[in-house]
């Protein structure tokens, strides 16, 4: 079994509210309530669920960008959540932003956007710094003679291509690509997963995908956690989770996928109401407001994530029965 | 030869290169206009009061007989030294105080930005009064008045497009790549806002021209003998019925660089912009 280079006990990631100016009781928007997961080196492991569901607070969490309520993040076997992480830390862990358009300075030219975490991060001369963005570029599939011109005269691929390169500059073992597509047409979507892919296997990294789109994560990842309202409901490897899923939330997903057969009727069962706001969240089962088969145990006590097969872990009292395949 | 950038975007605008030209030529007037007078601002001659443009006296003479022309170009130097050290001190404290408030957010935004709002409660002008009635009089006093005046507007512009910086992904990428809050500041922050807080500061060096002449006209600010064009200006009310180019040629002056700051603060904003770079 691969090593595990990040690890996810009950992360809790709260935003506090302020509820009118006499209030004393804080209130909290509860964007990750009680998350865990194992990382494995080399691995992709990709974060789906809709939007706002809090797979990219996880995410921005694992990179130190915003600090966790409580829980606890091990990177290496190190806690690096407790604390205001060191600049060894920090480097070993990048994101890649959903917005190719606002992550990138205005006033940067791409040499120097690129330069930039190795002029903060290390003592290289500024030739070996030119040298090892050209060479950046060039494994980003940039062209060097573009290394003067300014992020807005790139197209959004191209530019995607530029933060690719700016995440990869300080050699981490982790990246967390924050719906690094989703901004993107979707043939130039093929084309940085298939960088992103070419990339993993060239610097052995370990990507964590997060993404509202099955397809891109199916593509890309190994193994894959669907979160629900600040919750993982279930963790399981690529196949088994296309192929046998087991919490009714997952099931929903998977059926919302359009199929291209003009042929083939739609299943109806569509989730019906909205998610539930994660300022004052259910009882219980976070889903079970909107779950067909939901029972009044699962209004009552919350399922833990238990283990149900190989490497497979799901929320739900029911999986076992519910489990398709 | 090849010129910069910045420079062919500004040459773009016309009304700005004009703007600019007239302003240059201020300048010069104020830094080597003395030189070239053959007048003196000061000397008086009574028989020759309140009179209209001549060959002698190209711009008439005052109320004491004194060249009008002479004591703009003296004026000039006044006016415009005051308000650019005023402006320009005003303006840094403003740009570390908006700075501070927007990038660190919290109770320094707080305690800061209750600050500027009672700073920007009083009528700017009562302001500039009220601390050169505290402080006296003088050029230096009419400086710091106008100092304290520009701090509230650009630090509230700063801290506006501060925050509107600090939440962009561009910052959060620097935060994940290591660099430190001083480094962000220097290098993304500051470079980012730099384009609206020139154009803010050029827009202030307008109205500063306008408080000093204000403040010179309601007695307050430059005093006599100095020349200055609100002083002059005031003086020239009493006659404007019998002799009205008294007051049109401070006046003159005056509206022209206050709206060449204008203008050239426009034409700056564009070329600073760069989205426009490349733009034929």
């Amino acid at each position: 079994m691969a090593k595990t280079l990040l690890s996810i006990r009950d992360l809790k990631v709260y935003y506090p509210v302020k509820r009118g100016f006499l209030s004393l009781q804080k209130q909290y928007v509860k964007a990750v309530d009680g998350v865990s997961f194992d990382v494995y080196e080399g691995e992709a492991f990709g974060i789906v669920g809709e939007s706002g569901c809090g797979k990219s607070t996880t995410g921005h969490t694992i990179v130190g960008l915003l600090q966790p309520y409580s829980g606890e993040i091990r990177f290496e076997g190190e806690v690096i959540s407790d604390k205001k992480r060191t600049a060894d830390q920090a480097v070993k862990s990048q994101i890649i932003f959903q917005e190719p358009y606002t992550s990138l300075d205005p006033r940067f030219t791409v040499g120097n956007l690129i330069a930039e975490p190795l002029k903060v991060n290390t003592k290289l001369t500024k030739a070996q710094i030119t040298e090892k963005v050209k060479q950046l570029m060039k494994d980003v599939g940039l062209n060097e003679t573009q290394i003067t011109k300014y992020p807005h005269e790139f197209s959004g691929g191209q530019r995607q291509r530029i933060g690719v390169a700016r995440a990869l500059a300080l050699e981490p073992k982790l990246i967390v690509c924050d719906e690094p597509v989703s901004a993107l047409d979707v043939s130039i979507q093929a084309q940085i997963l298939n960088l992103m892919q070419e990339l993993q296997r060239k610097y052995n990294l370990t990507y964590v995908f997060i993404s509202h789109n099955l397809s891109v994560v199916y593509h890309l990842c190994d193994r894959i956690a669907v979160m629900y309202l600040g919750n993982v409901v279930e963790i399981s490897t690529k196949r088994e989770l296309f192929d046998h899923p087991a919490h009714p939330y997952t099931q929903a997903l998977l059926n919302a996928i359009p199929v291209p057969d003009p042929d083939r009727v739609m299943n109806p069962t569509v989730l019906s109401g909205d998610v539930p706001s994660p300022l004052n969240p259910p009882s219980g089962c976070c889903f079970h407001t909107r779950c067909p088969y939901a029972t009044d145990e699962c209004r009552a006590s919350k399922p833990a994530l238990r283990e149900i097969g190989e490497g497979h872990l799901a929320a739900c009292h029911y999986c076992e029965k519910l489990q398709k395949g | 030869m090849k010129k910069h950038p910045l420079l062919r975007r500004f040459m773009k605008r016309k009304a700005s290169v004009l703007g600019a030209v007239i302003l240059l030529l201020f300048f010069f007037t104020a830094l080597f206009g003395p030189l070239l007078c053959t007048q003196d601002p000061y000397q008086q001659d009574v028989t020759q009061i309140h009179k209209g443009p001549s060959a002698e006296h190209w711009f008439g003479t005052d109320y004491l007989g004194r060249d009008t022309l002479t004591r703009l170009i003296y004026g000039a130097r006044v006016s415009l030294a005051l308000s650019f050290s005023g402006v320009l001190s005003g303006s840094l404290i403003g740009i570390i105080l908006g700075v501070c408030a927007g990038y660190f957010g919290k109770w320094v935004d707080t305690l800061i930005s209750r600050l500027i709002d009672i700073m920007l409660a009083f009528p700017s002008l009562l302001l500039a009064m009220t601390i050169v009635a505290i402080l006296g009089n003088g050029l230096f006093n009419t400086a710091v008045a106008i100092a304290v005046f520009s701090i509230p507007s650009v630090a509230r512009m700063v801290r506006g497009v501060v925050i509107g910086l600090r939440d962009s992904q561009y910052i959060s990428a620097c935060k994940v790549m290591g660099e430190d809050n001083a480094r962000i500041i220097a290098t993304h922050i500051i470079p980012n806002a730099i384009s609206q807080i020139i154009v803010n500061i050029t827009l202030n060096l307008g109205t500063a021209i306008l408080t000093a002449s204000s403040l010179s006209f309601l007695g307050l600010g430059v005093q006599p003998p100095n020349p200055e064009w609100g002083a002059m200006l005031s003086k020239a009310r009493d006659v404007l019925r019998y002799n009205p180019s008294e007051a049109l040629f401070p006046g003159i002056a005056i509206t022209l660089v206050v709206m060449s700051f204008s203008l050239v603060g426009d034409g700056l904003r564009d070329a600073l912009d760069p989205k426009l770079k490349n733009v034929s």
